[in-house]
């Protein structure tokens, strides 16, 4: 069904009910939903058919009274209430075995880790590079295992038609193989929080493998291609400093950047000390230790995910921010 | 038949409609309201903090949607818009429509339909309109006391650390389930003792059906949710590790504690207003309603099968794939008597005598809205959709379809086909099908556009998207004003009717079940002696009298006029 509406569809390609196609399992998932659009709009109008033929033929005129009819018909209710449940096991089919396919992950898959924080996405790939958009070649099986750092989110790509919930305290799996080269939003579709609806990235489809192989070489070798400013204003964009942490001095959920390397601060501890690069440094991997008269102590950890040579990268960052 | 006289009233020979003591003027002053036991009494306190609710709850949703306008900054920042949709929710879910049409609707109509005097246990009843009072006085207080943003279904590990106002609110949540319950037990106790000479089970109205289906899930379903809400303020308490995974607990477990309430709950809110479009159909037809026993299965097969679907919430959710498989093909399962019930009510129309007055509009409205609320339900009743469209737009629409489309749209009809009897006053029938056309008419244009948002890949609960949704939100945002100045609309008719409204007879509509026999508005004891049931849904027991511009029984009819019109004795 591709009914085009001027200026209410940013993209070509997508239909009236869908974004475009972009996974193996979506073409299944339209077909379901089609199906089930049809059987729906087939009883909608007959229901309202009849209730407006009816409206109009037995409305009320003066002097004339209803007619008195039969107020049972035991062969009339029951083949209204079997043909329905016919329908509805007929849709319970589709739907269960398109559902097979779209959870049962392939023997081989390429693996990618993801964790999810309040308000950003950590993809990381299987040489440990950390990346906030995920990356997957065309045409390969693609898993994702995931897990949460705080509260309930789920990872949803309205394109591949796939969601899961990813809950903290357990890992969950979700599998795709993409089908058409491009670039298509992912975000979380469980309630999580102020930011919510900020935690969007996007999943970009590279069109061979040897697109995405290049892709990954010259991303992760970043402080080889980057200065360490560059490369720690792309850690500050990809792990989620950027949600709490302003570059022009408004105060967010984290104190701001802007002037902050060198200045002294106030802790609600009661002590102080000047914002250097062991303190900085010590933010990061033990955010709760140290906490800035004024905020909350709600930033997570990065021990682990960060290397001594990416924490550098950052301080030299903050340092540029004068 | 309507033989109850007033033997201390001079016109005691005349039908009760001209007895001028009534529930409402036979004792005054603010203690006489505040300590009565009279049930109709408490259902129109209800009827009056359920109004109350709605408007603060309707207000929160114009503003968001005012917000949603534009992805961008218009009216509020991210934490307010997140209080502000929660607060939506849980006052309209709680607050709203769960006590709407059973607490407020049920108590003024029940026992008048019952042919009693009052329910079983009138004590208990002004106390669950306290444990009401009460419970939104908590809500109240989690608003002032710094909000709530967990969202109306409290969800794992955020309320825990959200540092909202989670346990106030959560308390408010428990004393609202008591008052649930107490309701249901009530209604329960009165429909099996109380039922007057020839009522049977299967001669009862199925507004009746409906109530008793609903006080059932009330009974069993609401200390769940007490439980679960108790649980979760011990763990935001003193850290228990029930919930939190960082303690060892496991947060898909409060989903499945709380949706094991949440389901069955949504059919708290649909089954009686299901109940009042039966009434509703059958009274503005003139007709016998169709499949009378259809009907009143369904209403129990709905209950029952409500306690087994809960699971269809949580596809998502990383529980087993065999459990969402097996959740699926129950859910389907309620989708059945949901449909009986819409043929039958369409059947009962056949070969009708239908008056468009504002009861029926509202009913008709049901059907429209309720077939696209219900068939809607089939998309995420089936997994393979349902992954695409979990936590979207699409569910907004839908449940927007079934719990205010339909849910609200009943109790609208049930305020206007009562109306009368409550108030003892006419509205305005023009002003009234004008505003239900506006209702209708809003609530499509704000809610079908969200079923395009959610499929095309909209997540619900979003401050702000992507630019591409923006038309589709403004047009949403049009239909929720449209909706919001015909609710006021609807709201100023009927409160200009107590004041300036055509006095009532006791049966404008010309329905045949018993709470039509008694004046309008019933007097403090509705009935002298219990009245004796025939069938409810005997239209030709009544006919029109010029002189009391309302229907009345057809041999006092005969006995006035003389005249010897066709007999629709309904005496069994």
């Amino acid at each position: 069904m591709k009914l085009f509406i001027p200026n209410l569809l940013a993209n070509d390609e997508a239909g009236f009910w869908f974004p475009p196609q972009g996974s193996t399992v979506a073409e299944g998932v339209d077909s379901v939903y089609f199906f089930i659009l049809y059987v729906c709009t087939f009883f909608f109008v007959l229901i309202v058919g009849l209730m407006v033929l009816f409206m109009i033929k037995y409305r009320h005129r003066p002097g004339v009274e209803a007619e008195k009819t039969v107020t049972h018909n035991l062969t009339l209710e029951l083949s209204w209430s079997v043909i329905p449940t016919i329908l509805t096991i007929i849709m319970f089919w589709v739907g269960f075995t398109s559902y097979l396919d779209m959870r049962t992950p392939p023997d081989s898959s390429y693996e990618i880790d993801v964790v999810a924080k309040k308000w950003s996405w950590a993809f990381k790939y299987p040489n440990g590079w950390i990346e906030s958009e995920l990356h997957i070649p065309k045409g390969e099986n693609v898993t994702l295992t995931m897990a949460s750092d705080d509260v309930l989110h789920s990872l949803w790509i309205p394109a591949f038609r796939t969601k899961m919930d990813v809950v903290p305290g357990r890992y969950t799996q979700e599998w795709f193989n993409a089908t058409k080269a491009g670039t298509y939003p992912l975000m979380c579709a469980e309630y999580c929080g102020q930011k919510h609806s900020e935690m969007i990235t996007k999943v970009v489809v590279h069109e061979t493998r040897g697109d995405f192989d290049k892709w990954l070489k010259i991303a992760a070798d970043i402080h080889k291609n980057k200065t360490p400013v560059e490369a720690g204003e792309y850690f500050y964009k990809t792990r989620g400093c950027i949600q709490c942490h302003s570059l022009d001095g408004v105060k967010k959920n984290g104190p701001s950047f802007k002037g902050l390397f060198g200045k002294e601060r106030q802790f609600t501890d009661g002590t102080s000390a000047v914002a250097d690069a062991n303190y900085i440094r010590n933010s990061i991997l033990e955010p709760q230790s140290k906490i800035v008269v004024g905020f909350r102590p709600i930033m997570p950890t990065f021990k682990g995910q960060l290397t001594d040579q990416d924490i550098t990268a950052i301080i030299a960052f903050i340092k540029s921010q004068k | 038949m309507a033989t109850i006289v007033d033997s201390s009233n001079p016109k005691s020979n005349l039908p009760v409609q001209y007895r001028e003591l009534n529930y409402l003027n036979c004792s005054k002053g603010w203690k006489s309201w505040f300590f009565t036991l009279d049930h109709k009494r408490i259902g129109v306190m209800y009827l009056i903090g359920v109004t109350a609710s709605f408007f603060f709850g309707g207000i929160f949703a114009v503003l968001l949607r005012t917000e949603l306008l534009s992805p961008t900054k218009l009216l509020m920042g991210p934490d307010t818009y997140n209080q502000m949709f929660t607060l939506h929710g849980a006052i309209m879910t709680f607050l709203v429509i769960i006590p709407g049409v059973p607490a407020a609707i049920g108590n003024v109509i029940l026992p008048v339909m019952l042919g009693a005097k009052d329910v079983a246990f009138p004590r208990m009843n002004l106390c669950s309109f306290y444990l009401w009072m009460f419970g939104a006085a908590f809500f109240v207080a989690a608003i002032v006391l710094g909000g709530l943003d967990t969202g109306w279904t409290f969800y794992t590990p955020y309320s825990i650390t959200s540092n909202t106002s989670v346990i106030t609110a959560l308390l408010g949540v428990f004393i609202l389930g008591f008052s649930s319950i107490f309701t249901g037990l009530n209604f329960i106790v009165t429909i099996h003792t109380m039922r007057p000479p020839g009522m049977t089970w299967f001669k009862m109205p199925l507004f009746l059906w409906a109530l008793y289906a609903t006080a059932l899930i009330q009974v069993l379903a609401t200390p769940v949710l007490g439980i679960t809400g108790l649980l979760l303020v011990v763990e935001r308490a003193f850290h228990i590790g029930i919930f939190d995974p960082a303690l060892g607990g496991d947060p898909v477990l409060f989903q499945h504690f709380f949706w094991f309430y949440s389901h069955p709950a949504v059919y708290v809110m649909i089954l009686p207003a299901m109940g009042v479009i039966s009434e509703v159909i059958a009274v503005h037809s003139r007709k016998h309603i169709f499949g009378y026993r259809f009907i009143a299965y369904s209403s129990i097969a709905i209950a029952i099968f409500g306690f087994l679907v809960w699971g269809h919430h949580m596809f998502v959710s990383g529980q087993s794939k065999v459990v969402a498989v097996i959740f699926s093909a129950i859910t389907f399962s309620v989708s059945i008597p949901s449909a009986i019930k819409v043929f039958n009510w369409l059947t009962t129309m056949y070969k009708g005598s239908i008056r468009f007055t504002t009861a029926m509009c509202y009913g008709l409205s049901f059907i429209f809205i309720f077939s696209i609320g219900g068939l809607t339900g089939l998309f995420l009743a089936t997994l393979a959709t349902d992954v695409h469209l979990h936590d979207t737009y699409f569910v907004v629409a839908h449940f927007h379809y079934v719990m205010m489309g339909s849910s609200l749209v009943g109790l609208f009809a049930a305020v206007h086909h009562w109306w009368p009897k409550i108030s003892g006053k006419l509205f305005s029938e023009f002003w009234g099908r004008i505003a239900c056309l506006g209702v209708f008419t809003g609530f499509n244009l704000t809610f079908f556009p969200q079923f395009i948002l959610g499929t095309r890949g909209m997540p619900r609960r979003y401050y702000t998207y992507l630019p591409e949704f923006q038309n589709l939100h403004i047009m949403s945002t049009m239909g929720a004003y449209l909706l919001g100045i015909s609710s006021a609309l609807m709201a100023a008719t009927l409160i200009y009717s107590v004041y300036r409204g055509k006095k009532a007879p006791a049966n404008p509509w010309g329905g045949a079940s018993l709470e039509w026999q008694c004046s309008s508005p019933p007097p403090h004891n509705n009935f002298d002696h219990p009245p004796h049931a025939g069938d409810p849904y005997v239209m030709e027991s009544v006919v029109y009298d010029e002189e009391v511009e309302g229907f009345v029984p057809v041999e006092c009819h005969e006995k006035k006029t003389g005249a010897t019109t066709a007999s629709g004795d309904n005496e069994v």
